[in-house]
């Protein structure tokens, strides 16, 4: 994840506490969704960035788990998210989160 | 699941930007307070 | 009248792509140049991960880039771990010009002389440079007087260049002394994108018979921004690069647009043209240096080389209709609006789907897409995947949504309407532009392609302006 993108996380998280925050990953790669989950729970695995050595161990989701999708009302899901559902590898994306959450504990 | 709370949005360009990710989020009942774009390309 | 006006269809006369292959200079990319600052160790790492002359010509990719094969005959990846039979340097779109004779271009392209050359590298250039096909292009007495003390340039003021092996072989001095947007970084930068913007567009006259003085303006829409502190980003490539390419009829200016600049400045020539404002108008993209080396750690980390050690630079030639070149649909563009939307739906409906419908056409009677053709053996390393498939699979789907295809021949659609990526991660030389040599074969003679799509999107967000997304379409079609 991006270091600049990193801060902002770091700064959201100070402002408004960690425990009511959720991010929400619209990652099209698993390899960049792992590393951007594992960023905001355990901390950025790649060393890169202000949260390299700080476990922030926030609620992690990405937008194409069927939990977020079901919160959503669908017709405006699919008017957002509905063409990208068909492209990605959403299992592929929801292992890769799902191990940074179970990582996180 | 989102009501209520504080949502942070982390799209990227070529897959889901941050936008599509609020407009979703806002709609469940959460607040965006960060909504950021990557792009690797 | 109405034969006068038929002649102002816009068409797309000649296009050509270069690459400079730079490793020597990978260090100063963006990405690397951070990196090395933050790690010592990485320079040698580094050193010993860049490609020689020869590899990077035997990269398939590379050979379709210069047009010597089409992106679906590349064969089997990994192509890095393969030396294609019978590469060339020179292909039918232009050439990849080694390191040595890059720099010497980055002097002639220098007006201000801030680029030194070290004597043995400068002789051994201008040997080279006067048997180049090009070679009425370079002035081999201003090399001459290019050549300098690089090392004590450097010890001054100077960023120096130094080759694969580490030897310094030129350096830039900074243009000015406080002022950031003309130091030497910034001033290399901009020479880099000049020198190999100018090569191209030399090809595209050279291979294509084509008076330099029969261009009456060329549009520069790289990324670099030409200026000072007064006006930082102030312009003009386009000019620059005429003078360079001794086109002494010709104006300019620039259209930018992040990675999508080329297509709305096409349609900028094309307009120029159909208005009759002017006959011919070149569209020129230079090379991007802080991208080289932009994805290096994931090469580094998977034992590869560094593959993004070359500067792309393409240029395309919009005129009126000749009766045989392809002819730039200006009824069919698609642009996205400020009501459109970011998401991706929102986007292809904007660019696709919409202006399509407006001309009567299907998904299917593009016989072609060019969209973002980044070569995934660059970009997969780091994890951000295959950006041309994503692109293909998403506009498969839209013409699932359409009931134009089966949802079973998303595969097929991908494969014969799209093709792999191949295109240094050059932002706008990536998306479609690399395409417009291989789009006018596969629209005159040689091909069987009726219509081929040119489709960029542009990432407003990087530069904090706007969170909008952006991009622009158009259609090229067979002529007659």
């Amino acid at each position: 994840m991006d270091p600049h993108t990193q801060q902002l996380i770091l700064d959201a998280a100070s402002e408004h506490g960690r425990e009511n925050l959720v991010v929400v990953l619209g990652t099209p790669s698993p390899e960049a969704a792992a590393i951007a989950a594992a960023t905001v729970t355990t901390g950025d695995p790649t060393y890169a960035g202000p949260l390299a050595e700080t476990q922030l161990g926030l609620s992690v989701y990405h937008i194409l788990e069927d939990c977020v999708r079901q919160a959503i009302d669908p017709k405006l899901y699919d008017e957002h998210v509905g063409l990208m559902a068909e492209v990605l590898d959403r299992g592929a994306l929801v292992a890769a989160v799902e191990q940074a959450r179970s990582a996180k504990g | 699941m989102f009501e209520g709370k504080k949502i942070i949005a982390v799209g990227e360009r070529d897959g889901v930007a941050s936008p599509a990710i609020a407009a979703c989020l806002e709609a469940a009942g959460g607040r965006v307070v960060l909504a950021a774009t990557e792009c690797f390309v | 009248m109405a034969n006068g006006e038929a002649t102002r269809r816009p068409a797309l006369l000649a296009a050509s792509a270069v690459l400079a292959h730079v490793p020597g200079l990978v260090r100063m990319g963006s990405k690397p140049s951070r990196e090395l600052e933050r790690d010592s160790g990485l320079e040698a790492k580094i050193g010993a991960s860049l490609r020689g002359f020869d590899e990077a010509v035997g990269y398939a990719p590379n050979q379709a880039f210069v047009g010597l094969l089409h992106p679906r005959e590349m064969g089997p990846r990994p192509h890095f771990s393969q030396r294609l039979e019978g590469a060339q340097r020179f292909g039918p779109d232009g050439e990849i010009m080694p390191e040595e004779e890059f720099i010497a271009l980055l002097a002639l392209a220098d007006p201000f002389k801030r680029v030194r050359l070290a004597s043995p590298l400068a002789s051994r250039a201008a040997e080279a440079l006067a048997h180049h096909p090009l070679h009425r292009y370079f002035d081999l007495q201003a090399l001459k007087q290019a050549v300098g003390k690089p090392e004590a340039e450097v010890a001054r003021d100077a960023l120096g260049l130094f080759s694969r092996e580490g030897d310094c072989v030129a350096s830039v001095a900074p243009g000015h002394e406080q002022d950031s947007n003309l130091s030497a970084g910034v001033l290399l930068e901009n020479l880099a994108c000049k020198a190999s913007g100018s090569l191209a567009l030399m090809h595209l006259m050279d291979r294509n018979d084509i008076d330099p003085a029969s261009i009456d303006y060329v549009i520069g829409c790289s990324e670099e921004a030409v200026g000072d502190r007064y006006q930082r980003g102030g312009g003009n490539m386009g000019k620059a690069i005429a003078e360079m390419a001794q086109c002494r009829e010709a104006s300019g200016a620039d259209v930018k647009n992040f990675c999508a600049a080329p297509i709305p400045a096409m349609v900028v020539a094309a307009s120029l043209v159909a208005a009759g404002v002017f006959r011919r108008v070149a569209v020129v993209g230079g090379g991007s240096l802080p991208k080289l080396g932009m994805k290096f750690e994931g090469h580094l980390k998977h034992s590869m080389p560094i593959l993004e050690d070359t500067l792309g630079a393409v240029g395309v030639l919009i005129g009126e209709d000749d009766r045989v070149s392809p002819l730039m649909r200006l009824d069919s563009v698609g642009t996205h609006r400020v009501r459109s939307g970011a998401s991706a739906e929102a986007v292809m409906e904007a660019l696709v789907t919409e202006p399509l419908k407006r001309v009567g056409l299907r998904m299917t009677d593009l016989d072609e897409y060019a969209t973002e053709l980044h070569n995934p053996e660059l970009t997969e390393p780091q994890g951000s995947g295959n950006v041309p498939e994503r692109n293909y699979r998403m506009l498969a789907a839209m013409a699932v949504r359409q009931g134009l295809i089966e949802r079973g021949a998303i595969g097929h659609f991908v494969s014969t309407r799209g093709m792999p990526g191949y295109a240094p991660t050059q932002g706008h030389v990536a998306s479609a532009f690399c395409y417009a040599g291989h789009a006018q074969r596969s629209l005159t003679a040689v091909g069987s392609a009726q219509r081929v799509m040119m489709m960029a999107k542009g990432s407003l967000f990087l530069g904090m302006m706007t969170e909008q997304a952006d991009g622009m379409s158009f259609v090229l079609e067979r002529n007659g």
